[in-house]
């Protein structure tokens, strides 16, 4: 270290952006993570540390992912339409598709 | 074409959809979205400040215990809206520049000093009382980040309120030197918590854009009777009064006296009791803990370089 005086020395410059990272929570067992938010840290072992003193202060979760937001790969939502187009025309995929005749059950 | 994505975009806000991070929005939009958010979030943060003054004075293991918890769940709220506003293309070191060079503002309120530790019962009354009017409607926000950070931030609020009405209750009961820093509390603090609600309706330029694109779901005046109707009754609870000569009950409704906006004014453009203390903390702060945040890099660093031989 360099610093002699009363104040640290400032390394703005080397200091680099810490990287994001996507937070999901599993709220208890049984039930899937689900996203949370998202938290700046330097690697994914802080990041993990963070999460949970940022959404878990009241035991609101038994498991934690964090995954960098910079991994996300998503569909674009200016191609939603195209994107999910081939489901659009197939109601028959749906059980209200179809007519269940009066009085019959278990169907 | 930008015409048509306009009229697409106001009619998912008409139908109360959702706006979601890539999608199309208007500029205003988003520009008013940034502003909105951060300012938020820089109240969060500042906000840790004149409770925090009462964490080494707390009359009790137990009141300390609760304020630090409090206090905590205010940086966390800081952290929630930071990150809403991230999902809008901006960095948080850019807005944090932003508040420290005074050039993003935060809620008045924080600009008043907290003299006695009746204030730290009162703020959790009177300005967590507020801010939950605030923000509740803004969990059905029309950008779905920030609607969602509202909800957890709602939902910790509320500890927030009935902690400091507790607080408040104990010393409202208490001996006549309690009874009277109580009073004093809320002489100080009620006006300056309804100014929290903004400029009243006449003097609100942006709001009706804000109501047209789902920001905002309710007016300034509108939300400040809400509080003053579920406060008055509070305060007659706690045996106070409100410091409000004015006030009267009016079809069905308790009607405040004139707030003196030339104080809001003051407060808003720099000049409040606190103002200068406030960022001065603020900017101290982060940077002196900028070893810490260099710590934590040469860590990751230390780690990084570990995991490579490890993995080989």
């Amino acid at each position: 270290m360099t610093s002699q005086g009363d104040r640290p020395v400032e390394h703005p410059a080397a200091r680099q952006p810490q990287p994001l990272w996507e937070v999901f929570v599993r709220s208890r067992r049984g039930l899937s993570h689900t996203h949370v938010g998202s938290l700046h840290a330097p690697d994914s072992h802080m990041a993990l540390r963070n999460a949970r003193d940022l959404f878990t202060r009241r035991q609101e979760g038994v498991s934690i992912w964090v995954v960098a937001a910079a991994d996300v790969v998503a569909s674009s939502p200016d191609e939603k339409d195209a994107f999910f187009d081939p489901a659009g025309d197939k109601p028959y995929r749906h059980p209200t598709f179809y007519d269940v005749p009066e009085g019959l059950t278990h169907l | 074409m930008e015409s048509m994505l306009e009229q697409q975009f106001q009619a998912t806000v008409d139908a109360d959809g959702r706006i979601e991070p890539r999608d199309w929005m208007p500029e205003g939009y988003r520009r008013t979205l940034v502003r909105q958010i951060a300012q938020h979030a820089h109240s969060e943060i500042i906000g840790m400040q004149p409770e925090g003054n009462w964490i080494t004075r707390a009359p009790s293991l137990r009141r300390k215990t609760i304020l630090v918890a409090k206090v905590q769940d205010e940086a966390g709220h800081g952290l929630y809206l930071y990150g809403a506003a991230e999902t809008l293309g901006v960095d948080r070191e850019e807005l944090l520049d932003l508040l420290h060079q005074g050039r993003q503002k935060y809620s008045t309120i924080f600009n008043y000093p907290t003299t006695s530790w009746a204030d730290v019962a009162a703020i959790g009354w009177l300005v967590d009382g507020a801010a939950i009017m605030n923000q509740v409607p803004l969990t059905r926000c029309s950008y779905g980040p920030y609607a969602r950070a509202m909800v957890r931030v709602c939902k910790e609020e509320s500890f927030h309120q009935r902690q400091g009405f507790e607080a408040m209750t104990v010393l409202a009961r208490g001996t006549d030197v309690q009874r009277r820093m109580a009073q004093d509390a809320l002489d100080r603090w009620w006006w300056p918590a309804l100014m929290m609600f903004g400029p009243s309706d006449t003097d609100s330029p942006n709001s009706a854009r804000s109501m047209a694109w789902g920001v905002k779901r309710f007016s300034n005046d509108e939300l400040r009777q809400r509080f003053v109707d579920a406060t008055v009754p509070q305060a007659e609870y706690l045996g106070l009064t409100v410091p409000d000569p004015d006030l009267r009950l009016e079809g069905g409704h308790h009607v405040s006296g004139e707030i003196d906006w030339s104080e809001f004014t003051t407060v808003m453009g720099g000049n409040g009791p606190c103002n200068r203390e406030r960022l001065a903390a603020r900017v101290a702060a982060h940077d002196e803990g900028g070893w810490v945040r260099d710590a934590a890099q040469a860590y990751a660093a230390k780690r990084a370089g570990r995991a490579v031989p490890a993995a080989a």
